[in-house]
């Protein structure tokens, strides 16, 4: 079914080892528009480098990234960010000493006019409506005047994937964004989710939650000991054998 | 109706501006600064011309204290260097009115621009190193300044350095007289002032402030974290020279000693005192540094032990400084919380 769709982000033999560490071992998947893409694996398997070699933090050994046709390869976060490219982080990444309008503005400013324009515009830079939208749609209203800092961990988690949404990227990497948090917000990050998938906007999601993964992914590509070990649905996976080996070692 | 329901109505019928300060601070808030406006405006009217110096050099000062806030307090880049930004502001348009008898106003502009265009080259080593490493390079080329403003003696004067400095005119209209030469320093704090509110709350200062809490994160949001961070040493920088290009006329001299580490170390604890990422920090930091130890006066020789205690006393108690005191005194009388939040914060 996915192969009829466009073709968002092609990852193709991404290598990346840490000393004698191989960390990515020629990883390739794409990514289809209007997915949701679960990257699972055990602890350690390279996921969160993945990620990182894509996302520009880490300078991949060798290997490519295209985004819509166009390589990227290479390119630092920021680029990337502004190419269409939304993120969140494994651990909490939110401006503490802001407020959580303002956590949301500085998530949508980088993609508004330029660096020196940026100072002579209104503060909001016309993207109130935007933010209220956001802050709406993950339930966020009653905090948008409160400092991020003084969050629960999983409302600092709402407002973390909120932030990764507001420069409507094309697909967003979020990176186990169900970890920590309790079950009423984990069904409340499995909804948004969803919604927003269902409103036409792609993911691709690591995740150590086996349940939540199975439910929210079109496909999913599991990762062990650095390589691609199967891409398929969520029956698949579950069914595979060498998947359980490698969850359960044997 | 149950509890729950009660609160999930009064939630509904909230829109999100009823959140956040009341109204009460805010009266507090603009009450304050208009009184203090008014103080600043008649006080030389009931005190000598030696108060009126003091005051001059507090609001010189603070728009030297506004830029190290506006870099460390902000941007979250510590540096020891204010104290040479300012004296490159003294000696460059000193130099320039002395020496090639440039107009008093365009060498302001001139020695601003060379302030920021060293302070964003002084940026770059922040782009590599954080805390206490950027302290360490920032305390190199503050020392290396003043050498060579120290020894380079055929241009700066060296160790005795410029004296005679005259206080410029507007329109023919002399500064020389102390009373004036106060307003003026008044008028150009509060031109800093509106300089960096105005920055503070435009994109570029949550851009800072960014940078401070997760450069990271800021980096992949799409944020350029490197010229912010340029543009945070530049301007900072700037307002620093923008202070050395006052206290030149206001001292009438200037020297090597003026500039030196002890300097830049009393701005960073201004900018600790005063609360940095604060507004007000700078004030009341530069109140403290300048004007408190003429009240202490009468302690002689123990006044530096009083105003050390007081400053330990502070740190211990405020560690986000006076204005940062003021912060919790809003949050908790003056801050409205919606009723999920304060719901939240008891259980």
């Amino acid at each position: 079914m996915s192969q009829a769709r466009k073709k968002v982000l092609e990852v193709r033999d991404i290598h990346k080892s840490f000393g004698f560490v191989k960390a990515n071992r020629g990883i390739s998947f794409d990514v289809y528009e209007g997915e949701i893409l679960g990257v699972i694996g055990p602890n350690g398997c390279g996921k969160t480098t993945l990620f990182n070699c894509i996302l520009g933090q880490l300078k991949a050994d060798s290997g490519t990234v295209s985004l819509n046709g166009q390589d990227v390869t290479g390119q630092k976060p920021a680029q990337l960010a502004k190419a269409g490219l939304g993120r969140t982080f494994q651990l909490l990444q939110v401006f503490d000493s802001m407020t959580v309008e303002e956590n949301l503005l500085t998530a949508a400013q980088a993609h508004v006019g330029s660096i020196f324009s940026r100072l002579f515009m209104q503060p909001d830079l016309g993207k109130m409506d935007d933010v209220n939208r956001v802050i709406e749609a993950f339930r966020l209203g009653h905090l948008a005047k409160e400092d991020a800092g003084s969050l629960s961990y999983g409302q600092q988690k709402l407002l973390d994937i909120a932030m990764g949404l507001m420069s409507n990227p094309q697909i967003v990497f979020l990176d186990e964004p169900a970890g920590g948090v309790n079950l009423s917000m984990l069904a409340d990050v499995k909804s948004r989710l969803l919604e927003l998938n269902e409103a036409g906007m792609t993911f691709a999601v690591i995740e150590h939650n086996m349940e939540f993964i199975f439910e929210v992914a079109d496909r999913i590509v599991v990762i062990a000991e650095g390589e691609v070990l199967m891409v398929g649905t969520a029956d698949e996976v579950r069914n595979d054998p060498k998947v359980i080996e490698a969850y359960l070692g044997h | 109706m149950s509890q729950s329901e009660n609160l999930q109505q009064e939630i509904q019928g909230t829109s999100l501006s009823d959140y956040g300060d009341s109204a009460a601070w805010q009266y507090l808030k603009w009450g304050s600064l208009v009184a203090l406006i008014i103080f600043l405006i008649v006080i030389p009217h009931y005190v000598g011309a030696y108060y009126q110096f003091v005051l001059s050099l507090w609001a010189v000062t603070a728009i030297s204290a506004q830029g190290l806030n506006l870099m460390m307090g902000y941007a979250g880049k510590v540096s020891l260097a204010q104290g040479a930004f300012m004296g490159i502001g003294a000696y460059v348009s000193t130099l320039l009115v002395q020496n090639w008898g440039v107009n008093f106003w365009l060498a302001m502009i001139i020695a601003i621009i060379v302030s920021i265009i060293i302070g964003a080259a002084i940026g770059f080593p922040a782009l590599r190193v954080e805390g206490h490493y950027l302290a360490f390079v920032t305390l190199g080329f503050n020392e290396l300044v003043v050498l060579f403003l120290r020894n380079e003696d055929q241009w700066t004067g060296g160790p005795l350095g410029v004296l005679n400095i005259e206080r410029p005119s507007i329109f023919g209209y002399s500064l020389f007289e102390p009373t004036r030469f106060y307003y003026f320093t008044l008028v150009m704090l509060a031109i800093s002032s509106l300089l960096v509110w105005y920055m503070i709350r435009s994109p570029w200062g949550r851009a800072f402030k960014a940078l401070k809490d997760n450069p990271n994160r800021a980096e992949s949001l799409g944020l350029d974290t490197t010229s912010y961070t340029l543009m945070a040493f530049a301007i900072g920088s700037g307002l620093a020279g923008f202070s050395g290009t006052l206290i030149a006329p206001l001292v009438e001299f200037v020297e090597p000693n003026q500039f030196q580490l002890l300097k830049s170390l009393e701005y960073l604890l201004m900018v600790m005192v005063g609360g940095r990422g604060f507004l007000a920090g700078p004030l009341i930091g530069a109140f403290f540094a300048e004007v408190l130890p003429e009240w202490l006066r009468f302690a002689d020789e123990y006044y530096l032990i009083f105003f050390a205690i007081f400053v330990m006393l502070l740190i211990r108690f405020f560690p986000e400084g006076v204005a940062g005191f003021g912060k919790q005194i809003r949050r908790t009388f003056f801050r409205q919380t919606s009723p999920q939040v304060q719901g939240e914060q008891n259980a």
